[in-house]
């Protein structure tokens, strides 16, 4: 580790696994249960050496699959501790039945889901597909674009996920091999005052409450209260909203680096504007800021927050410009629909009155690498697109061999 | 501890009336002994899997479990209690909980032999300190009367019917109860309804046991079976007599026999069901001679095991 200087915290270089073990130790959970996969295993190891090292109070069962991995951790979210685990792909696929039932119990489990692409065919590499096909499973989702933001949104995870106006579990995402396996320089908060950030987890019920046993999972019956569930389900991901924004201007408060639900970069003058979230990020505002030194007026947008989805605050960020382009690292396979970002943006730009053009390009799966010059292709038919007031083509593919 | 009916009855009923299993159902009695071996200043955590137990008991919003009680899907109600019981194991390190808990699992075969295999064996393997039962009534009895792994040839069910061109379940069951026990644990028993002295003092043995518990118990089920509900004790004892559930318990790898029987012809306990009514006619009967062949061969390995012979 290389050592820095400012005052409360600690320069380091790590890999973007080792910065999320890092914020597992300074979080010190009650109870990890975790399965390795490729590229999240890391995690996993690094994090069982933290054990063994005595380093933190954790009981970290080593489940047989990730299945048992969920299943384990809402069996130990129900008994009043705070839990973590993590994934990637074919365990997140693996896991998906119990992904709905840890939101429906409104269970705060934190799980970092290491990007990479769903088989078939199998590749380890970065793409959102996995995250994407569990957006509707009523978990928070927070992308991150380095190692530090994977480091900064799992800090902040814990105090979303608990706060009693949301308990929902959330998953905070980071690119498969492109963060996770990457060195990147992070800043490391104090341990004492990552501790007293995410403060005791004091859940209202718990299996292990001797004076007032709980009944958890009940049957709903032929003519229950599911619907009223879900709509109770639903309030508590609107009430997020507040509480993602309260967190992270928190978060900015002990760290410098305050968190919202997206980022801009010259959105208050540009006339179009590329939307994109994860890693992409650095090499998009790159290019952006190297095309608004030369006059360009273009502007970016780098989603954190996907689930809520921002829809308001989007549109309003997007609303005066003439054209949009939405990165999407995944597809939906809804028939020529676009990327899930794409679809959802669309939608949420319906009810303006005046409302930008949009086209979508699908990049990156499984892994495929987003260079420069694909970035500057889209770039210049944005600009066409903003010009000419006309979408060719809604749908593009780029870097894909044709 | 005393296995005293006159004791027993003054035990804690964590199961209360008002649930809505089946008038004769043999998996609330497998519930209520088993939990009649809990020791006394204990605080218990049930878990289910999915299954008849668990969606006659949980209706919301109200609750037969006179104790905490989880449920959270079908495959994984060992899973799901290792993590309930690995919480308690840190929580109460951490000085966070005072009371001595006990965690235990009433799952149907279908939850344990079949989809949920997977679950029990890695919670067997990592050593938790809970016990697992399955109340077997030999098929998915919830989803109704389906085959399962613990299904015995021959049988009808909906996914084994008897027609033109099948007799049945072709397929032998598998031997859940050695599965178990093949993974180490400090204590396994095969138990009865119809032998509740022997029962409760196989619970309070896994009760005590410092590690992983199975008992996996014959539990009948007379919608499945087809016989008079009054009759579900006097099922699971002819099966016990029949040597095609024969009772026994592996302690610290130590096989035992747990019950002396008179070994008679499981012809007399086939005939009392309609699952196996088929079978007497004329054209079925190598199978009912395969599985007077299987059960003698299964009791002597047992009985080989058990250092019987």
């Amino acid at each position: 580790m290389i050592t820095g200087s400012k005052a409360g915290t600690k320069t380091v270089a790590l890999i973007g696994t080792d910065a999320i073990a890092e914020a597992m130790r300074q979080i010190n959970p009650d109870v990890v249960a975790a399965y390795p996969i490729t590229p999240q295993t890391a995690i996993v190891e690094t994090y069982s050496q933290m054990v063994a090292d005595g380093l933190v109070k954790t009981n970290m069962i080593a489940v047989e699959s990730e299945h048992s991995a969920m299943s384990a951790a809402i069996g130990a979210a129900a008994s009043g501790a705070r839990v973590m685990t993590a994934t990637s792909a074919q365990g997140l696929g693996l896991m998906w039945e119990m992904l709905y039932i840890a939101s429906g119990l409104r269970l705060p489990i934190i799980m970092p889901n290491v990007n990479r692409a769903l088989s078939a065919p199998i590749n380890i590499h970065c793409d959102h597909g996995d995250s994407m096909g569990a957006r509707d499973s009523g978990w928070i989702q927070l992308f991150s674009e380095n190692a530090q933001e994977s480091y900064d949104n799992t800090i902040q995870a814990i105090r979303i996920a608990e706060n009693p106006a949301v308990l929902l579990p959330v998953m905070v995402l980071l690119d498969g091999f492109i963060i996770s396996h990457s060195i990147d320089r992070v800043e490391l908060l104090d341990d004492e005052v990552v501790s007293h950030f995410v403060g005791e987890f004091k859940p209202a019920y718990s299996l292990l409450n001797a004076r007032n046993p709980v009944s958890v999972g009940n049957f709903d019956g032929l003519y229950g209260y599911y619907f009223e569930f879900k709509r109770q389900q639903e309030e508590a991901l609107l009430n997020s909203f507040r509480v993602i924004n309260e967190v992270g201007e928190e978060f900015g408060k002990i760290s410098g680096r305050p968190y919202r639900f997206f980022e801009t970069i010259g959105m208050e003058d540009a006339e179009f504007a590329i939307i994109v979230l994860g890693s992409a990020a650095g090499t998009v505002r790159q290019q952006v800021e190297d095309m608004r030194a030369k006059g360009i007026p273009i502007g970016m947008i780098k989603l954190r927050v996907f689930r809520p989805f921002p829809a308001r605050e989007l549109a309003e960020a997007i609303s005066r410009m003439k054209a949009v382009a939405v990165f999407d690292r995944s597809s939906t396979f809804a028939g020529n629909m676009g990327g899930p970002v794409f679809i959802e943006l669309r939608s949420a730009l319906y009810d303006l009155q005046k409302r930008p053009l949009l086209v979508n390009y699908v990049y990156g799966l499984g892994g495929r690498d987003l260079s420069v010059d694909l970035v500057n292709k889209a770039a210049a038919e944005l600009a066409e697109v903003a010009c000419s007031g006309q979408v060719k083509q809604p749908v593009n593919y780029l870097g894909l061999r044709e | 501890m005393s296995t005293k009916l006159a004791d027993l009855v003054q035990k804690p009923q964590y199961l209360s009336g008002g649930h809505r299993l089946c008038a004769g159902c043999g998996a609330s009695i497998a519930v209520r002994q088993i939990l009649m071996g809990v020791p006394d200043d204990v605080k218990l955590v049930i878990a289910n899997p999915t299954g008849c137990l668990e969606v006659s008991t949980s209706i919301y919003p109200y609750t037969a479990w006179n104790t905490s009680y989880i449920h959270s899907a079908f495959e994984n109600a060992a899973a799901t209690l290792s993590g309930a019981e690995a919480a308690y194991q840190t929580l109460k390190k951490q000085g966070k909980i005072k009371e001595d808990f006990r965690f235990v699992v009433f799952g149907g075969d279908g939850g344990t032999y079949d989809i949920g295999l997977q679950a029990l064996s890695g919670t067997l393997e990592r050593g938790h300190r809970l016990v697992y039962v399955c109340y077997n009534n030999e098929a998915y009895m919830n989803t109704g009367i389906q085959r399962s792994g613990a299904t015995i040839m021959g049988s009808w069910t909906t996914t084994s019917p008897y027609g033109r061109y099948s007799s049945g379940k072709k397929e032998n069951r598998k031997d859940m109860t050695a599965i178990a026990a093949a993974h180490n644990i400090p204590y396994v028993a095969q138990a009865s309804i119809s032998h509740w002295r022997d029962l409760v003092r196989k619970a309070q043995k896994a009760f005590a046991a410092d590690g992983p518990a199975f008992i996996n118990v014959l539990s009948p089920c007379h919608r499945g079976w087809r016989y008079p509900m009054e009759k579900t004790v006097e099922m699971a004892k002819m099966a016990v007599q029949a040597c095609i559930w024969p009772l026994y318990e592996v302690e610290n790898g130590k096989w035992n026999l747990t019950a002396k029987v008179k070994k008679q012809p499981v012809e007399g306990y086939l005939k009392t069901q309609g699952r196996f009514a088929h079978l007497f006619q004329e054209e079925n009967k190598d199978i009912l001679k395969a599985i007077q062949e299987n059960v003698d061969a299964e009791w002597e390995k047992l009985l080989n095991l058990c250092e019987q012979k």
